[in-house]
């Protein structure tokens, strides 16, 4: 496993006081909660600090990695603590207590067992949650996803190993942004032999170039030449779901919105898809395309600027 | 590695009780979020309250924020408030950049 710098993480010196420390991790906390930061390194960054002042504001936690030392020389993510390394210290549980582990560091050093609580009759597993990034095609048509999930299972002994999960999901089409897939009994298992927890994965979208869902509505610019802005006509429009035929109205202007109703994710009732037009210019590069410009600069009689006035 | 394949299915409602375990939360938390207006449940009474769509991930959300930040409901209700103003500030935002 690779060792972690705590202090790194965190951004103080080694010598730091436990006011500091907890200074630097809210200002951190705040920063990148993944709630907040939808950045890409936002949710990490996140675990990191939250890993590091798991261990550094507990006295007993910290002195013992402290005991631990610099990073060895022989480093390469093979880190193994030395024997004995946290004798003298007490500490137990921490954590986060749902299925999302910490970094294998710290899952093998300081994460010890909840202890055995008291509890009358069996008691239900916890759920967990876990979230699942989809492409929009996928929510058109449905879509298969393996998951693979570590969690922290504690043995008889009260010794922690991580285990991995292989999970195939069926996602149904016609899910949206924010949406949960729950998958029955595959949470937390129970510790006194109840029922397992629910896992549940909050569905997001990748972002696409072109396409931008609103619920089951599909939204996107679409790009026409001005003279099919003006005469109107037949295009061809892709869609996630395959091509179609859009009708143009006559005089089109750019920024008109044009409804295809039903065409967005399937449902009942299913989204619409939503075409905002874009008149976009050709680039005149040769005689033939200069000459019909000239003639239209020579021959309409229109003022674009008309209704600004001065 | 150990293979399962789920028996999945998509939420459509939850309960008061679903609510708290998804969350991990007690009820009267909720209730206060409720109060707060942060989710809105239909039904009349606590016991027929069902929660659907946006508002099970305000109260994910709501939950992670005052667990991870220390921030009292108040609080969190505005921030989820500002989040969401500004998720719309930026989905229009990115329509402009495009063109």
């Amino acid at each position: 496993m690779e060792y972690k710098d705590y202090y790194k993480a965190l951004g103080v010196k080694p010598n730091a006081d436990a006011e500091e420390i907890k200074r630097a991790f809210r200002k951190a906390a705040r920063k990148y909660h993944p709630d907040v930061n939808t950045g890409a390194d936002a949710e990490k960054k996140f675990k990191d600090v939250s890993e590091a002042y798991e261990v550094l504001k507990d006295p007993e936690k910290r002195a013992a990695y402290d005991q631990l030392g610099k990073e060895p020389p022989t480093g390469g993510g093979s880190y193994q603590p030395p024997p004995g390394w946290d004798s003298g210290f007490q500490f137990s549980g921490g954590g986060p207590a749902s299925q999302e582990a910490f970094s294998d560091f710290f899952e093998t050093l300081f994460r010890r067992g909840q202890g055995a609580e008291m509890h009358m009759g069996a008691r239900r597993g916890s759920d967990s949650h876990a979230r699942v990034q989809l492409d929009i095609a996928d929510a058109y048509k449905g879509a298969k996803r393996r998951l693979s999930i570590r969690t922290p299972v504690v043995g008889p002994n009260g010794a922690v190993s991580m285990q991995d999960r292989a999970i195939s999901v069926t996602i149904p089409k016609g899910v949206t942004e924010g949406q949960h897939i729950r998958l029955s009994g595959q949470g937390e298992p129970s510790f006194n032999g109840g029922p397992s927890g629910d896992l549940f994965l909050e569905v997001s979208f990748a972002p696409h170039p072109v396409y931008r869902l609103e619920g089951k509505d599909l939204y996107l610019d679409l790009p026409i030449a001005p003279w099919e802005a003006a005469l109107g006509g037949r295009v061809v429009m892709p869609t996630p779901d395959g091509k179609v035929d859009l009708n143009i109205p006559k005089n089109a202007r750019s920024g008109q919105k044009l409804r295809l109703k039903g065409k967005g994710l399937p449902g009942t009732p299913a989204g619409n898809i939503y075409a905002t037009l874009i008149i976009v210019n050709p680039k005149v590069t040769t005689d033939e395309a200069r000459a019909l410009f000239e003639k239209m600069s020579r021959d309409m009689a229109f003022d674009p600027r008309a209704k600004l006035g001065g | 590695m150990k293979k399962t394949t789920a028996r999945s299915n998509l939420v459509d409602t939850l309960s008061l009780q679903d609510l708290c375990r998804f969350c991990q939360a007690d009820e009267a938390w909720i209730i206060e979020l409720v109060e707060y207006g942060v989710i809105e449940p239909r039904g009349s009474t606590a016991d027929k309250w069902r929660f659907q769509g946006l508002n099970i991930v305000r109260a994910k959300k709501a939950h992670r924020l005052s667990r991870d930040l220390g921030i009292n409901i108040a609080g969190v209700a505005m921030i989820i408030d500002l989040l969401e103003e500004r998720q719309k500030i930026q989905r229009r935002l990115a329509q402009y950049e495009i063109v």
